[in-house]
């Protein structure tokens, strides 16, 4: 019965379609230019395509000039180059070991510094502080970001360098003297300093990221938490960090790709000496550094060289720390998806 | 064993807008007891502040006093965690914890609260998710399959495996089989029905017939307001109030 009512109200009433009144509102049908329409869609489509393309082939090209302007030194040292730590332009004898070493050590001390912190600071701003100082102490934090990394080196000279060189030294030398490595000269300068520096400059952006990642944790994993007879912290834990593990992961490896690279800053607190030493009170020098500094006296072809190929080995690095971080996310991701997946 | 409930007084505020209007209400031990009422009727408020998950929403409060068996749920010396622990809930969308395996899940609890007894854990959870219906679905891959890789009826009877865990005296339902199908939802209902042997339970149900199978006693809830809570056949057959019997007849809601 309800069928045919329906059927009822919606047949054409014959006697309106065949009114004059009813053809003149009828709405004309538009023509539409398929052909044109066509194109450009095809015309969006190769334009995207191309813009995708153009990053690959930078990429591409970076590596092509990297390769072709240090043959001279890939030539002369092969994979030696990575292996000595000589340094000497005078003789013609070049080895990178010194700057990796340099470069790994001081990023990895940002983070030892830099990731508890920022991912202290990310669960205050989500989940402890008062709704009101949230938007303000997120902006402060992204502050840091926007200070350009001159001014962190000059800070670090004229402010930290000091501070660690009268207070924490000496207090670090004094009550883990035994661990080696805090021995040997208190300069201030050196790669702690130059750790602490590329610390405070990767805080922001670990810590955004880390923000986004647990704000994104939906309300129902903290409730269930709740449910059971958890306490604040306990909900954290379990029902936050845990559920943004993978987030925080790509933070961190963000962190560190900032650090690998950072160069100004860097250069003016490291202390720019090519020697491994096992004291964080030591000068250091980084792969970025090193090519800041000597880039523009380097008038031989051979130091030239020499000088591009640390480029290409930081490019490496930086590739293989992206791959490795990559390779991490998708293992602690896999391994949930095969379990969703039995 | 189950406890019964008290509720005097009861207001609950979310910033300005009062949400739960001065409920006064006797919840029987061991028996099930349904809430209804339109959308935004403030039921799921009044259940939430049973077990104090309503003041974990900013600018939440209550007012009005609770008493969970001898328990004063918002008296001066009981802590949120405790209460919680004592009254079990489920959402109304199943919210397992997707990092964990489906063993973890069921016991999160007892972790969280120190148990680390390997075998007394295995016994727990095994027993749990006997009690929620899910124990011979899952026993074979307990410790492999993930909490979010079972289906939605599944999950949600692994959420009720996890609140028995811990053991609580009393049982929330937030419309607890409303995001399921038929099959899965009388599973729920079949749950429920022997939970109730052991466990206080109060279950917030858009559906009708639902609240007319599962339980003894019905509330209905009417803008903040209790309208009439009495025995369940005595509010489906001859309810006391116009407003009752208008929204059991579908005049409304």
């Amino acid at each position: 019965m309800n069928g045919s009512l329906l059927k009822a109200r919606y047949q054409p009433d014959p006697a309106a379609a065949s009114s004059p009144l009813a053809e003149t509102t009828q709405v004309p049908r538009r023509k539409i230019h398929l052909k044109s329409s066509r194109l450009a869609d095809a015309g969006f489509r190769y334009l995207m395509l191309g813009c995708a393309l153009s990053v690959l082939a930078i990429v591409v090209l970076i590596v092509r000039e990297l390769f072709l302007r240090s043959t001279l030194s890939l030539h002369a040292f092969g994979l030696k180059f990575l292996m000595t730590q000589s340094w000497d332009p005078v003789n013609g004898d070049f080895g990178a070991l010194a700057f990796i070493y340099g470069t790994l050590v001081s990023s990895l001390l940002a983070l030892i510094l830099a990731v508890p912190l920022s991912i202290g600071v990310a669960t205050f701003t989500t989940e402890l502080c008062p709704r009101i100082l949230r938007g303000p102490l997120s902006y402060m934090v992204e502050l840091l970001a926007a200070i350009p990394s001159v001014i962190y080196g000059l800070w670090g000279v004229f402010v930290l360098v000091p501070i660690l060189r009268q207070y924490v030294q000496p207090f670090l030398a004094k009550y883990f003297g035994w661990t080696g490595l805090f021995g040997g000269y208190q300069f201030g300068i050196g790669m702690l300093a130059a750790g602490i520096i590329l610390a405070v400059m990767i805080i922001p952006i670990v810590t955004s990221i880390t923000r986004e990642v647990m704000s994104a944790v939906p309300t129902a994993q903290r409730e269930g938490v709740l449910a059971i007879g958890a306490t604040r912290w306990e909900m954290i834990r379990v029902g936050v960090l845990r559920n943004a593990r993978t987030g925080i992961m790509g933070a961190i490896i963000l962190g560190l790709g900032r650090a690998l690279g950072e160069t100004i800053a860097v250069t003016m607190l490291i202390g720019n000496r090519p020697e491994i030493a096992k004291s964080l009170f030591a000068p250091g020098y980084t792969l970025a550094s090193v090519i800041a500094n000597e880039f523009s006296e380097a008038t031989e072809d051979l130091y030239l060289s020499a000088l591009v190929e640390i480029g290409l080995v930081l490019f490496a690095i930086t590739l293989l720390v992206n791959i490795v971080a990559q390779l991490m996310v998708w293992s602690i991701t896999r391994g949930s998806a095969r379990r969703a997946a039995v | 064993m189950g406890v019964g409930i008290q509720v005097n007084q009861l207001n609950a505020w979310f910033g300005a807008t009062h949400a739960v209007q001065d409920i006064q209400m006797d919840v029987t031990a061991n028996h099930a007891t349904a809430i209804i009422g339109p959308s935004g009727c403030g039921k799921s408020t009044f259940v939430r502040c049973l077990n104090r998950m309503h003041e974990t929403i900013p600018n939440a409060r209550v007012e009005g006093t609770v008493k969970i068996g001898e328990t004063h749920v918002y008296g001066n010396g009981t802590s949120a965690v405790e209460i919680r622990r004592r009254v079990g809930m489920v959402f109304q969308k199943p919210n397992p914890f997707p990092t964990m395996s489906v063993y973890d899940n069921v016991a999160s609890g007892l972790k969280l609260n120190g148990y680390r007894n390997r075998r007394e854990l295995d016994e727990i959870v095994e027993r749990s998710l006997r009690q929620s219906a899910l124990w011979d679905e899952v026993k074979d891959h307990l410790k492999k399959k993930s909490g979010a890789s079972l289906s939605g009826g599944q999950q949600q009877r692994l959420c009720i495996a996890r609140a028995l865990a811990v053991e609580p005296e009393v049982m929330l339902m937030d419309e607890p089989a409303s995001a399921l199908d038929p099959i899965s939802t009388s599973k729920i209902e079949d749950l429920i029905f022997e939970l109730k042997q052991n466990y206080t339970i109060v279950i917030v149900t858009h559906n009708m017939q639902q609240a007319a199978r599962v339980a003894e006693f019905t509330a209905f809830f009417l803008s903040g307001k209790l309208i009439e809570f009495d025995k369940t056949e005595k509010i489906f057959t001859t309810p006391g109030d116009k407003r009752t019997e208008d929204y059991i007849t579908g005049r409304f809601g």
